[in-house]
């Protein structure tokens, strides 16, 4: 039950887009069309469940016992590097149209906050490894809801006469400042 | 070669021009995030600033050393290295402030702002420079983040910098310290600077026009009188 409320918590009521700020860069970056921002979305989660188990194991078998925490941040941003350099070798292999639309915004996702901001959380929540799996789990499809929904309402504002002085980022960061007074809604149905 | 510009130009085009946050759309996870007061936001600027201006050093010196295939990896280390520094100062000196900017200090470490000055202009310019164009961006970077946290403690809690600058019959506005008012100021805010731009932008055009009508009609009155 606890592992579930984790769950919902991080996707919904804690969005980590929408309610901590994480991972704006490709959400106003990538969410121009749906088809790209779903698979960004799922790549964005692969990565996201891969660091959160890597980055428990190593705070917890290395850092730890060998009392290096000071090195956290070194260590975490070079797994999530590798991580996700490995993530772009994988696409390469599988599907090549995918790797094409995703082109440049892959080896941002090493920048992206929210991985980054995951592995973070973890260590400060103090979340055994079976609760960061689905922490991870959570965050991702979070994530994913969030750019998917963005890009749907992005792809009808196509057709908006948005005034001149408003186009581009402004009017995302209006829609999205919408989107996250709609998702208070959710705010204290879970506390996690 | 490219010719140079001057050191000053280094520095103030960070300042507007090139203004990372409202011109390049950088760094804006910490932008939205830490702007509930303007004094959070001038303490995360300061130490934006402070690794954005020790890693552009470091990387521009060693630039010819970093071979190209693992120059972001190399740059990440960098930077990581800086922000865990500022990070035990803070904790050390200003517990609540660490406190109170949370995860959000490591969090600088990708930072998209620092690594796009890092790729765009450290890495091909001498240390010098690279130091100007940082100081310029982590300058321009606070005018950002001061501006937007003054907004919206002034209005989200009556108060600017700890002080009570609105009367007390002002209710606050809790949106504007809840996550969807940084989203809506900010997009306001940029929508503004834009509308300005333009008008200042026609403005010109239109003084540029009247000159040219005016020129015309008078050598129209000059012909008619010949």
């Amino acid at each position: 039950m606890e592992l579930i409320l984790i769950f919902i918590s991080a996707a919904i009521v804690n969005n980590f887009v929408l309610a901590y700020f994480l991972g704006i860069c490709p959400f106003i970056g990538v969410s121009n069309k749906l088809s790209s921002a779903f698979p960004m979305g799922l790549a964005t989660t692969f990565v996201m469940v891969l660091t959160a188990i890597v980055t428990w194991l190593i705070y917890h078998m290395i850092l730890v016992p060998y009392h290096v925490e000071y090195l956290e941040y070194v260590s975490f941003i070079l797994v999530v590097a590798s991580l996700v350099q490995f993530v772009e070798m994988f696409i390469k292999k599988v599907s090549q149209p995918l790797y094409r639309a995703l082109g440049i915004f892959l080896p941002l996702i090493t920048t992206n906050c929210a991985i980054l901001g995951l592995a973070l959380f973890i260590v400060l929540k103090d979340y055994t490894f079976i609760q960061s799996l689905f922490y991870g789990v959570g965050a991702g499809v979070g994530f994913t809801l969030a750019i998917s929904i963005m890009a749907g309402i992005r792809e009808e504002l196509e057709l908006a006469n948005v005034p001149k002085s408003f186009q581009g980022a402004p009017i995302t960061l209006i829609v999205a400042g919408l989107l996250a007074l709609a998702f208070m809604g959710f705010a204290g149905m879970i506390t996690v | 070669m490219k010719k140079q510009v001057s050191l000053a130009t280094e520095y103030t085009k960070g300042l507007w021009d090139q203004n990372p946050v409202f011109k390049q759309v950088l760094g804006m996870c910490p932008m939205l995030a830490v702007t509930v007061s303007a004094m959070n936001g001038i303490a995360m600027a300061l130490a934006t600033t402070f690794v954005l201006t020790f890693s552009s050093l470091i990387i521009s010196l060693i630039r010819k050393i970093i071979p190209t295939q693992v120059r972001i990896a190399s740059y990440i280390v960098i930077i990581a290295t800086f922000v865990t520094i500022v990070d035990l100062v803070m904790r050390a000196q200003f517990p609540e402030l660490s406190k109170a900017l949370g995860p959000y200090i490591p969090l600088i470490v990708v930072n998209c702002l620092i690594l796009g000055r890092q790729e765009a202009f450290s890495s091909k310019n001498s240390p010098f420079r690279a130091v100007i164009d940082a100081l310029g961006m982590g300058t321009g970077f606070l005018i950002a983040l001061a501006s937007l946290g003054g907004i919206r403690e002034i209005f989200g809690s009556r108060t600017l910098l700890g002080i009570q600058v609105m009367p007390d019959a002002f209710e606050p506005w809790l949106i504007m310290i809840l996550p969807a008012g940084a989203f809506l100021t900010l997009g306001l805010m940029m929508g503004f600077l834009n509308y300005m731009a333009l008008r200042k932008k026609s403005r010109e055009e239109e003084e540029i026009l009247s000159r040219h009508l005016q020129q015309s009609t008078m050598s129209i009155a000059k012909g008619q009188e010949a």
